[in-house]
């Protein structure tokens, strides 16, 4: 009986997805001073212009990396659109330091895409490539231009052809309704993946980026869930008695880590995926929740509020002592590994109130990174020069994203509702 | 709970609802959760909801006759309050709780989840467990009344489920709450 409703609902989200949108739309709230000038320049267009400004859209994706400061277009006084055609003084005297250019053809359906990368101060051309793509891969397409170009010049690859998770919410009380959403790293494409009248929590990507484990209280009860991003199709992995919550997912992808409290008070356990083998990691009266994997896979951190409120633990696993990281103020939780595993980020209250902060492990120095005092959730890009996180503008839940070094940063407000818990995704091409 | 096979036809006609009705966007999963079932139809059927009861009270009236009767019906404050960071059980919520033991006690056949819940502040699953830890709370006060424990279950919201919006005192003082839900 419940394995036919599971059916027949995943068909029928399957079928509801395209008409729910959560579109989330990009504010710029701190800009670097210290940024790269970059002009890109609009794209020629043969054929007829295409649906997506795809200059716009490298742009916008250059310009919130923090790293780079692109030109407005009203301050250039030429289009070019080949290397050959650029007047590479004219550039000079407008200080900018890289020109992207570029041009479209469309052709029976097909959009052909040439840009080339040039470096202003001795003109040569540092990239040029040529993409073909349908209509509705042109986004796409502006982005992997954005990773190359971003890959180019600072040498760290780029994330922008990521996505990110994310949870909303509308309503209160009883009548409070969720949804899960899967969106590209800019807030646009935003897909359905789940929606349900009981809470859905903690997304978090398989290192694969296809599926997502989460939450739901689809049963009246909390209990982890794993689900295919692309067929919707999905298992529930546990429903203990007590809290299910907190799943994260190994390096690896054949482990959960979880917070469970089926033995008392909430522990930390890393289950088998295969198996469904539980191995215990903490126990003890106090809590312990808000796990994350080191990216070597050998330990753990997570909350724990053994010292009367919460700090983060590392725990090595197989049986070592925990060691605590967070001595700074009397609120350090939910934290998060940088990809080179040599800090990590986490929610600090502070005199501002709830903030992300950066760690470095080595120093043990703090740095308060987001300008809110309601941050929530932090995540962290697969390339580690961006966290994402939650927070709140005009009394609604919106999503913020602040780079590693706190230097930029802008919020993806949603047209309506609530929106929390965003979940990056790993690198996915 | 006489109540299942009836919720469980009304989740079977909730996902028919919903792919006959995509459009209104809201969508519903099967959602059998004892007590909410009517708010769960409706919700689910195209957003008009508030039919069910909630088993949910808004908490006026505090504890004044409540428990008179000797548990004959089901006591009417079900939402008791929590100070910030606490899970101990504030003085004047003492007799609403005596109130639901006797309940309990007399109808050995009853039983109630304990939502508990928290203020927005901190974060979302350190929060989860904060809210187990103070529905815990009133299970164990219970237990001590002498109310057996298969009748009682714990089930934490966290910040979840919000009985109240925004970012002040008032409203975190209406959400750190522990439901009974029959």
């Amino acid at each position: 009986m419940r394995a036919l409703m599971t059916t027949w609902l995943a068909a029928a989200l399957l079928f509801c997805a395209p008409l729910v949108q959560a579109e989330l739309t990009i504010d710029i709230t701190r800009g670097n001073e210290q940024a790269t000038p970059i002009a890109v320049v609009p794209f020629a267009a043969e054929g007829g212009q295409l649906p997506v400004d795809l200059a716009q859209v490298v742009a916008d994706d250059l310009e919130r990396s923090g790293y780079f400061a692109p030109l407005e277009r009203e301050a250039m006084f030429a289009t070019p659109s080949s290397g050959d055609e650029v007047k590479f003084g004219d550039w000079q005297a407008l200080d900018t330091r890289y020109l992207v250019v570029g041009r479209v053809r469309r052709e029976a359906g097909r959009v052909e895409i040439r840009y080339e990368l040039m470096d202003v101060s001795d003109g040569s051309r540092l990239l040029g490539e040529v993409l073909t793509a349908n209509d509705s891969q042109l986004r796409a397409a502006a982005h992997r231009i954005s990773d190359k170009i971003f890959e180019e010049i600072t040498g760290i690859r780029g994330a922008f052809s990521t996505r990110v998770a994310y949870v909303t919410s509308q309503g209160v009380g009883d009548q409070t309704s969720y949804q899960l959403f899967v969106a590209d790293a800019d807030g646009r494409n935003s897909k359905q993946v789940l929606s349900s009248d009981e809470p859905i929590m903690s997304p978090d990507w398989s290192p694969d980026g296809r599926k997502l484990a989460y939450v739901s209280f689809e049963s009246g009860r909390p209990a982890i869930y794993v689900q295919e991003v692309a067929s919707g199709r999905r298992a529930q992995v546990t429903s203990f008695e007590g809290l299910n919550s907190a799943p994260a997912w190994s390096p690896d992808g054949r482990r959960l880590a979880m917070a469970l409290s089926k033995d008392g008070q909430p522990d930390i356990y890393v289950m088998d995926i295969g198996s469904r083998n539980l191995e215990r990691v903490t126990s003890g009266s106090s809590i312990e929740t808000e796990p994350a994997w080191a990216p070597d896979g050998g330990s753990l951190i997570y909350t724990s509020d053994r010292s009367g409120g919460p700090q983060i633990y590392r725990q090595a696993l197989g049986g070592a002592s925990p060691e605590r990281l967070t001595f700074t103020g009397n609120y350090n939780a939910r934290g998060r590994f940088s990809p080179d595993g040599e800090s990590i980020f986490l929610i600090h209250r502070g005199g501002n109130g709830y903030q992300v902060a950066r760690q470095d492990l080595d120093s043990g120095r703090l740095v308060e990174l987001s300008e809110s005092g309601q941050s929530e959730s932090p995540s962290v890009a697969p390339n580690g020069t961006m966290v994402i996180f939650a927070t709140q503008q005009g009394g609604n839940g919106v999503l913020g994203a602040v780079t590693a070094d706190g230097r930029a940063s802008f919020r993806l407000p949603a047209a309506q509702g609530d929106v929390r818990e965003p979940a990056w995704s790993p690198f996915l091409n | 709970m006489q109540l299942k096979p009836y919720v469980r036809s009304l989740s079977v006609a909730v996902s028919l609802a919903v792919m006959a009705g995509c459009s209104s966007g809201g969508g519903t999963q099967e959602g059998s959760m004892d007590g909410i079932a009517g708010g769960n139809g409706a919700g689910g059927a195209g957003g008009a909801g508030g039919a069910g009861s909630s088993g949910q009270m808004s908490g006026s009236g505090l504890g004044e006759g409540a428990g008179q009767m000797a548990g004959a019906r089901i006591p009417e404050v079900r939402t008791i309050y929590f100070a910030y960071d606490s899970d101990a059980i504030r003085p004047e919520f003492q007799s609403v709780l005596e109130s639901h033991a006797r309940f309990l006690q007399g109808n050995p056949d009853a039983s109630v989840v304990l939502q508990g819940h928290t203020d927005e502040r901190g974060t979302r699953e350190y929060n989860l467990a904060l809210g187990e830890r103070r529905a815990g709370a009133v299970e164990r006060f219970l237990s001590v009344q002498g109310v057996s424990p298969s009748q009682v279950e714990v089930v934490s919201y966290g910040e979840e489920r919000p009985a109240a919006r925004g970012g002040n005192e008032e409203a975190y003082a209406q959400n750190r709450r522990v439901v009974f839900a029959y």
